[in-house]
């Protein structure tokens, strides 16, 4: 019987031949991320538990990459960054990435990959749910907490459950109108949101070796949103570019036997597919766009790990260019190189930046932004009953700041065309 | 890990995320400074809909507004409890708040493994769902040897799934403690 990439990948930092699901192992971790949220307590249950002088295990194997609350004045948000900035300084991390600086990256996920820390083959933990996104480089990656994480940082070892994996085979040619987010809201609408709760969630086929990285990053940064383990694509060509293009460390293409055993398949062919949304409040809560078309918005949100990509931008901006928005409209680069690439980039003449602000959007500073909620001041955070149409990853209750406000997810095209009408539009109305 | 946990039940519904367990706007507290932990208990379960807070009826608090810690001992609910966001806050915010046990039909994982490796709360599967059953403010019993949960009012009992290979991260206190007495680390 043969292994899937994830029995591999963990067998071999586990240092044996092979493990099977179910197996409890210890692994050797490549690298441990952390963040403004929870890189203070995990410092915090470090120092206490293996001392106030206590060494990280490898600090060149630890990045830091602030990013949730960053353009906030909450006093408590602002502490959390002088404590990051402290433990950074006392021991020596190169891979600090400190706000007000010019090392001052965004959003971790994103960050993680433009600064070459996805290397296929490797095992990489974060203490955040969306730490998944980085398996779109053939890795194995998942999120954890803080006390796991404060494990890592003293021993570069930590326990994992074997995951069984789920296979989704992407075939055809994508459509124009569509995206890798109508993909993964239709694989998270199909099996439900524990549906692939301790699982791994593959994705394979023509189409989605088709997509580039940052599509593909959209993929795994939700297979947490089905309850998985991790999300995984093997690498190919353009992923071992991708890497070349930005670091010098080693990797190793790692990909699933042909007998590999699966305990669940499905087969999609992307040409039949339609643009969907996940309706409030889950993200499996899923619809065909022409479903909910008509829907009166107020307001819609372009950012975040999972939708704040140059790429995500692009699409927006090719719906947006010489229209005007009808609802309020946040544009938040997930990060600095992103929003660098909007100032440069140019479509018709004009740069993305200003393809914005002349369709009226509201554009923001590079972070985790109102994905999230967060403190009061932060741009674009739900205060009262707004319905918003987001291209984030989560519509739980309050998830972007009010109770009361209700979020339907969907495309960077399917937000954007929607921004136009003040409506939830199909992008195939605007598109033609 | 104590052998018998007993108290009053808050019960939830299906899929409480950790925003609803803790809005995220209050992860910026301080998770040691006495001050600021106590604000996890305060604002446990704060992001629950007022309708589904306390059912059947809703409308009642984890913690009432003023208070630093809750009334309740146990909460229950059905699936994919703890689903979303790792945040660790979350089964941290329950054990400060007063919450010594969840009793529900699955968990998502990450919860499940962070109220395991930290310590914070006993995460007990239950073989039949509880929530049309229990009313919060009942008083509950569980016995963990046992593996039972008796509803106090109705005399009934209902089995617990094992624990399995956790219990020994539980019964040891923490993961550390755990890898400590399994020579993991020293």
């Amino acid at each position: 019987m043969g292994q899937t990439i994830t029995q591999k990948i963990l067998a071999r930092h586990a240092g044996r031949d092979r493990v099977a699901p179910g197996d409890n192992i210890w692994v050797d971790v490549d690298t441990l991320m952390t963040h403004d949220v929870c890189g203070p307590p995990t410092i915090g249950i470090f120092k206490r538990e293996f001392g106030e002088d206590a060494k990280v295990w490898d600090p060149d194997k630890l990045v830091i990459l602030p990013d949730h609350y960053i353009f906030t004045e909450d006093p408590h948000a602002r502490r959390n960054i002088e404590i990051l900035r402290a433990f950074a300084a006392e021991h020596d991390l190169k891979h600090y990435f400190d706000v007000g600086t010019s090392r001052y990256k965004g959003v971790c996920h994103v960050a993680l990959a433009e600064e070459g820390f996805n290397r296929p083959g490797t095992v990489l933990f974060g203490t955040d749910s969306h730490s998944c996104t980085s398996g779109a480089f053939g890795m194995f990656s998942t999120g954890v907490g803080n006390t796991d994480a404060a494990l890592i940082m003293g021993t570069g070892k930590i326990w994992v459950k074997v995951p069984e994996t789920m296979r989704f085979v992407f075939e055809g040619t994508l459509p124009p109108w569509l995206m890798a987010k109508d993909l993964i809201l239709s694989v998270i609408g199909d099996i439900g949101f524990e549906g692939g709760t301790y699982r791994a969630l593959e994705f394979d086929g023509e189409a989605v070796f088709d997509l580039s990285m940052e599509e593909r990053m959209t993929l795994t940064n939700m297979a947490i949103e089905a309850g998985g383990k991790n999300g995984i694509i093997a690498a190919d060509q353009k992923t071992e570019d991708y890497v070349r293009a930005r670091t010098d460390m080693p990797y190793e293409l790692v990909a699933s036997d042909q007998d590999a055993r699966y305990i669940f398949e499905k087969v999609y062919d992307v040409s039949t597919m339609e643009p969907v949304v996940a309706k409030p409040h889950r993200p499996d809560n899923r619809a065909t766009v022409s479903e909910v078309a008509g829907t009166k918005l107020d307001r819609a949100y372009i950012g975040s790990c999972t939708g704040g990509k140059y790429e995500d931008f692009l699409a927006a901006a090719n719906v947006l260019e010489g229209e005007r928005v009808q609802v309020d409209t946040f544009v938040v680069p997930a990060s600095t190189e992103v929003s660098k690439q909007l100032r440069e980039k140019t479509l018709n003449g004009k740069t993305l930046w200003q393809v914005f602000l002349d369709a009226g959007c509201k554009m923001g500073h590079a972070s985790c932004g109102a994905c999230l909620g967060g403190p009061v001041d932060t741009f674009g955070r739900t205060h009262g009953t707004e319905v918003v149409i987001s291209t984030t990853n989560r519509n739980f209750p309050g998830r972007m700041g009010s109770k009361q406000s209700a979020v339907y997810l969907a495309s960077p095209l399917t937000v954007a065309a929607s921004a136009i009408h003040g409506v939830i539009t199909d992008p195939r109305a605007v598109l033609a | 890990m104590k052998d018998r946990i007993e108290g009053k039940a808050y019960v939830l519904g299906d899929s409480i995320d950790t925003d609803q367990i803790i809005p995220a706007a209050h992860l910026v507290y301080s998770m040691t400074e006495p001050d600021e932990r106590r604000m996890y208990g305060r604002y446990a379960c704060s992001g629950v809909p007022n309708d589904q807070a306390g059912l059947p009826e809703g409308g009642k608090p984890m913690t009432d507004p003023e208070a630093w810690t809750s009334e309740y001992t146990v909460v229950i609910a059905g699936s994919n409890f703890g689903c979303g966001s790792s945040r660790e806050h979350a089964p941290f915010a329950l054990q400060v708040a007063g919450i010594e046990a969840v009793v529900a039909t699955s968990y998502a994982r990450i919860f499940y493994r962070n109220a395991v490796d930290g310590g914070f709360v006993v995460p007990f599967e239950s073989r039949e769902r509880l929530v049309e059953e229990i009313r919060t403010g009942d008083d509950i019993i569980i016995d963990v040897p046992a593996g039972t949960l008796t509803h106090v009012a109705s005399g009934t009992t209902h089995l617990l799934n094992p624990l399995g290979d956790v219990a020994d991260i539980l019964r040891a206190g923490n993961v550390f403690e755990y890898a400590r007495q399994a020579g993991f680390i020293k």
